[in-house]
């Protein structure tokens, strides 16, 4: 279902599908829950959160955080190019976003093994517990953005996404970029305050 | 579509500059261990703001209905207000 149609063209316009913006809403307070549930239980164990914290690795958040945000800029430039009818330059554009995102993939991955080598699960402490469980949930938003990004490739490598015809593309693109603005409040929250 | 709805090639890539800077300060302030009202003030402020160019600007609704923009940054304010309660209850332990 579109969320505009031509009668609206120069008024105020949700980019694309409305399902995706009600679905992007869900996921967001789901992430909103979990963000106060967080920061709830490090108010009661201040010391443990702040010891077991500073055993992350926090370059790795934030070469993920550039990783992410570097992705979404590729999408933004993958709907100008759209917009521009210039299709080659949005599949480019999107290849580059798929490329930077399997690179969070890969950063995240290593990490996790990391905390596996030394033992850590989620039953080894309250901060653990969130730790994997809010950062696999994000993970697991990544791996299915990944995929959409991947059907948008293919759709703009056949000419699919043109000025009039974004619907699809504007769709995948804002469920991407609620994936990287979740983490925008993650990195700070579990990697950086104490 | 109203013209320019995602912006220009030039704006956004000024805006994932930006991005990218406050990114490094936000790590920068955490491998210094700043810490403190003042300092989480800061890194919540620094969030808020890479938050709101990706709701205002990468998800375009800058240009949707009220309602939607107000749901969006609703979101983000009240995200950041609940971790603020969070902290400042800790501080009191």
């Amino acid at each position: 279902m579109p969320a505009s149609g031509p009668a609206q063209a120069h008024g105020p316009r949700l980019a694309g599908d409305l399902a995706i913006w009600f679905f992007i809403l869900a996921e967001l307070l789901a992430f909103g829950v979990f963000f106060a549930a967080y920061a709830f239980a490090r108010a009661k164990n201040i010391e443990l959160f702040a010891a077991e914290q500073a055993a992350l690795n926090r370059n790795a958040g934030a070469l993920n955080t550039v990783l992410l945000l570097t992705a979404s800029y590729f999408v933004v430039r993958a709907v100008q190019a759209a917009e521009a009818e210039a299709s080659r330059q949005c599949a480019n554009w999107l290849g580059g976003a798929i490329l930077t995102g399997f690179g969070f993939v890969v950063v995240k991955l290593t990490e996790y093994a990391a905390a596996f080598e030394h033992n850590i699960s989620l039953s080894s402490s309250t901060f653990h517990m969130f730790y994997l469980s809010l950062t696999f949930f994000h993970f697991m938003h990544v791996i299915l953005g990944l995929v959409i990004l991947i059907a948008m490739w293919n759709g703009a490598r056949q000419g699919r996404y043109r000025p009039g015809d974004m619907n699809g593309l504007e769709t995948g693109a804002a469920y991407w970029h609620m994936v990287d603005l979740v983490w925008l409040i993650l990195f700070p929250l579990v990697y950086v305050i104490h | 579509m109203s013209a320019h709805m995602h912006g220009t090639p030039k704006g956004s890539t000024l805006l994932f500059a930006t991005l990218i800077l406050a990114t490094f300060a936000t790590w920068g302030m955490g491998s210094l261990g700043v810490t403190g009202t003042w300092g989480v003030a800061v890194l919540a402020a620094i969030s808020f703001w890479k938050g709101a160019v990706v709701i205002l600007d990468f998800m375009a609704l800058r240009h949707a209905p009220l309602l939607w923009r107000a749901l969006t940054m609703g979101w983000i304010i009240v995200v950041w207000a609940l971790i603020a309660i969070a902290y400042i209850k800790g501080l009191a332990q």
